[in-house]
């Protein structure tokens, strides 16, 4: 037993010595650094008060002091909300559709971009940042497999222990159902208008969406 | 919740806009923020020194003294700050703890004034972060031990009429502190040994000749002198041992243990010797058995507390010791077998086999060097010279590699072992915290369904039963309610779960679950009657069978208890119920029923308590009217 753990030991010193260039690592990580742009240039761009631009903001620069979210801080606070279930897929379909830019981090001008559209825009907008949501790869149609990507995302957030037990085929018959409902000419793909015809035709939809007006 | 986390929830509620598309279902109406007030500082003034933050950051641990509404008691009218008339220093960490979620132990600090500021607090040391919780732990330990020696010595000038005699001579043996007789009896037996193992060696001291006969050992010569002297110490150790022997608690383990051997060991030879007649034959044997009289000189390591140290550390590090036994063994046989093979040309050598150069390969090793048996050929001068160099390395290189490994396996071992022990408690802990707040989930949804009820009835100013949850709780209990909805399943917790799959796995048996639910009397008198009309039962049955319940029943009040045995009737009582009343949501103009528990103090059971049905299957979505649901509420 001892034997091992001295094994075990060396093999950690040598892991350590042989990443020479780990310094460097660290100096590039403690400069990505990113300061937000004027509050009156935010205000401006967006549909957000100041006095909710410096709560948002107070709250963004706590959890992420350096000023930008990368794909793991990101699923790790979500993750905070949903303790019984695996929420890290549906998380990063969200960072994706936060990261207009694509550049693997989210700064504090793309995170009130999306709070934006979600909280103060038209119905048309929010329907639009959906669609961006479940168009994975952003081509403007949404396929069975995306959805059905998504929707698994969604079920595993339920995690296991639900009521009525959770059925392997829960999230296809849900997506059929999506699809029958969006899906008008059932070509197999739904496309940014289908989507917003059918949901501005859905009455419970049209009213969810103004469910978190008063988030702020 | 952690405690940053807090500040994000608006984003994942924002996010939630990303279900809604695909739920089939409305969604649940979003808690209201009432006392919505502007986010104000607020002033903290502990003894003296002033520390302000944002309210809502106290508000994030509603649990605490300062996140809930215990701080009010503690708000000072005249200067419009609260104060709190402790420790600054402490608060500082305290108050870090609500800013970034980690609480910090500051190593300055005495533990014990720690914990009670933690406790003022009411905050559980348990969040102590990872980087001083093992420090923290460290010193708590240390101080308990204080503690106990400190009630130990307390303890033993008390004088405890209530132990028997046989209690008291056991405590007087092994702790010879306790009283004067035990002293004494620990200085005899000390004394006794003392001269037994002198007389022992003494024996064989050649004493001066004897005019007339050749040079004869004391032993010999003052026969029966040292004869009576061996007898009244083995008198004197078989007296102590017998007396030991009584007042063991457990005369089978006493037996067994060491000491009990080596006192065993010590006296039989005597007896023994006793026995035997002075036979010629036997007398050699006679002769060989007084050499385990030596062994009375362990029992000297009852009387000092640095032996028992060696021989616990030999025995602890006998895995060391036995590699360099073996690793010495392997050169000694290389060696052996090369000297022997190297000799083997040369006449009259002392090498006849490969077991008598063992003999020449130790000693030359270990650098003795006797000389009774040396090599004559070239070839073997050459080889002895080989071993006896590498003697040396061989037996002074692992000496210190394995007294240092040792050294430090050792402390690591301790630490490892230390921080597995408190790894487990912490994540009990910590796992109790997290179902906890899942918990807290299942059981406001309860309370929340009571509130609405309440309200809708048109009694607005009526208290909320149960606890009232924060803002934040409400809110964060709203998302999860609306991802039920988009799933259309629920969360339920383990035990329900696995509850629920042992049921469903009965189903194909509906016959025989009824008689079990009428054998158990208790709960849900009132539904029993009800109940023994359904016939079979299923808990995902559809709709048509359930609605016409629906219509019949009316609500009930469950007042459970928290005991084990009738959880079973109330689960599944709860599964034929779940299906029987619907959420108002989605069915326009029904009768619903809203099953009503009164939570038990426990509030973290919410197994027992009855749940209420928003389970609603699937494609049937007809038009809701959330504001023309009506809720049927009878109390007994």
């Amino acid at each position: 037993m001892n034997v091992r753990r001295v094994e075990s030991i060396s093999a950690q010193l040598e892991e350590a010595c042989s990443t020479g260039d780990s310094v460097e690592d660290e100096l590039e990580m403690a400069t990505v650094r990113h300061r937000p742009e004027a509050l009156e240039l935010l205000e401006a761009q967006s549909k957000f008060t100041k006095k909710e631009l410096q709560i948002l903001y107070r709250g963004f620069k706590n959890e992420c002091p350096s000023g930008v979210v990368n794909e793991e801080t990101f699923k790790e606070i979500y993750s905070q909300f949903f303790p019984q279930g695996d929420s890290t897929t549906y998380a990063h379909f969200l960072f994706n559709a936060f990261d207009t830019d694509h550049n693997g981090a989210v700064s504090f001008e793309d995170f009130i971009k999306g709070l934006s559209i979600l909280l103060r825009g038209t119905v048309q907008e929010k329907l639009n940042w959906a669609f961006n949501l479940y168009d994975i790869n952003k081509d403007g149609y949404i396929t069975k497999e995306e959805m059905l990507d998504i929707m698994k995302a969604i079920y595993d957030m339920m995690g296991k222990c639900t009521y009525p037990v959770l059925k392997e085929d829960a999230p296809r018959q849900h997506v059929e159902t999506f699809f029958q409902k969006m899906d008008k000419n059932k070509d197999g793909v739904v496309t940014i208008d289908e989507f917003i015809e059918s949901c501005q035709k859905d009455e419970n939809i049209m009213r969810s969406m103004q469910l978190f007006e008063n988030v702020i | 919740m952690a405690a940053g986390v807090a500040a994000w929830l608006p984003f994942a509620r924002a996010a939630a806009i990303g279900w809604m598309p695909v739920a089939n279902c409305p969604m649940p109406l979003a808690p209201a923020d009432k006392n919505k007030r502007q986010d104000e500082l607020i002033v903290l003034n502990v003894s003296g020194r002033r520390f302000q933050t944002w309210r809502t950051t106290l508000e994030r641990y509603p649990d605490t003294l300062l996140g809930s509404t215990e701080k009010e008691f503690f708000f000072n009218e005249d200067t419009k700050e609260y104060f709190f008339d402790r420790d600054p220093e402490v608060f500082r960490c305290v108050l870090n703890f609500y800013r970034t979620g980690k609480l910090h132990y500051p190593r300055y600090e005495c533990i014990s004034a720690y914990d009670d500021e933690l406790a003022f607090y009411g905050i559980l040391p348990e969040i102590i972060g990872d980087c001083c919780y093992e420090e923290y732990k460290d010193r708590k330990r240390e101080n308990a031990e204080r503690l106990m020696d400190d009630n130990d010595s307390e303890n033993n000038q008390e004088s405890m009429p209530s132990l028997s005699f046989r209690q008291t001579m056991w405590r007087a043996f092994e702790n010879p502190h306790t009283s004067t007789l035990a002293l004494v009896f620990y200085y005899v037996t000390g004394f006794f040994i003392a001269v037994s193992v002198i007389t022992n060696v003494v024996e064989t001291v050649p004493c001066g000749t004897v005019p007339g006969s050749k040079e004869l050992p004391c032993g010999e010569r003052y026969s029966v002198a040292f004869f009576c002297l061996d007898t009244a110490c083995v008198m004197i150790f078989t007296v102590e041992y017998l007396l030991r022997l009584f007042a063991a608690p457990s005369r089978y383990r006493f037996i067994r243990s060491v000491m009990s051997i080596i006192d065993v060991v010590a006296i039989m030879p005597y007896y023994i010797g006793l026995v035997m007649t002075n036979n010629e034959d036997v007398s050699g044997a006679f002769v060989t058995l007084r050499v385990f009289r030596v062994f009375r000189i362990f029992k000297f390591s009852r009387h000092s507390q640095g032996l028992r140290i060696l021989g616990y550390t030999l025995k602890s590090c006998a895995s060391e010791l036995g590699f360099l036994l073996f690793s010495l063994t392997m050169a000694i046989i290389i060696f052996a077998t090369v000297m022997f093979y190297a000799e083997k040309g040369s006449s009259a050598s002392k090498f006849t086999s490969i077991p008598a150069s063992f003999w020449y390969t130790i000693v030359t090793m270990t650098t003795l060097g006797y000389g009774d048996m040396v090599p004559k050929t070239i070839a073997g001068k050459i080889f002895g010279s080989i071993c006896s160099l590498s003697g040396v390395l061989v037996i002074a290189l692992p000496v210190p590699v394995i007294v240092s490994n040792f050294s430090r396996i050792y402390h690591q071992n301790q630490r490892a072992d230390k921080r597995r022990a408190q790894k487990k408690a912490r994540l009990a802990r910590i796992r109790v915290a997290k179902t906890g707040s899942s918990n807290a989930y299942l059981h406001s949804k309860r309370n929340g369904l009571l509130n609405e009820a309440l309200e809708l009835m048109g009694t607005p100013e009526e208290e909320h039963v149960g606890k009232t949850t924060s803002l934040i709780e409400s809110q964060h209990h709203h998302l999860l309610h609306c991802l039920e909805k988009t799933t259309n399943h629920e969360f339920i917790d383990e035990q329900m779960f696995e509850q629920n799959c042992m049921e469903s796995s009965m189903q194909n048996y509906p016959s025989t679950r009824s008689p079990s639910l009428s054998s158990h009397p208790g709960l849900t008198t009132t539904c029993c009657s009800r109940r023994s009309k359904k016939t079979t039962h299923l808990p995902n049955s559809n709709l048509p069978a359930t609605r016409l319940r629906s219509m019949q029943e009316l609500s009930t009040i469950h007042i459970q208890g928290s005991e084990q045995p009738s959880l079973t009737t109330s689960r599944s009582s709860l599964n034929l119920k779940a299906d029987d009343g619907l959420r108002p949501n989605c069915r326009a103009s029904q009768i619903t029923t809203a099953i009503i528990s009164i939570p038990t103090p426990p509030a973290l059971t919410p197994e027992g308590e009855s749940r209420p049905p928003p389970a609603s299957p699937g494609p049937n979505t007809n038009i809701p009217s959330i504001a023309s649901n009506v809720v049927k509420v009878s109390a007994l």
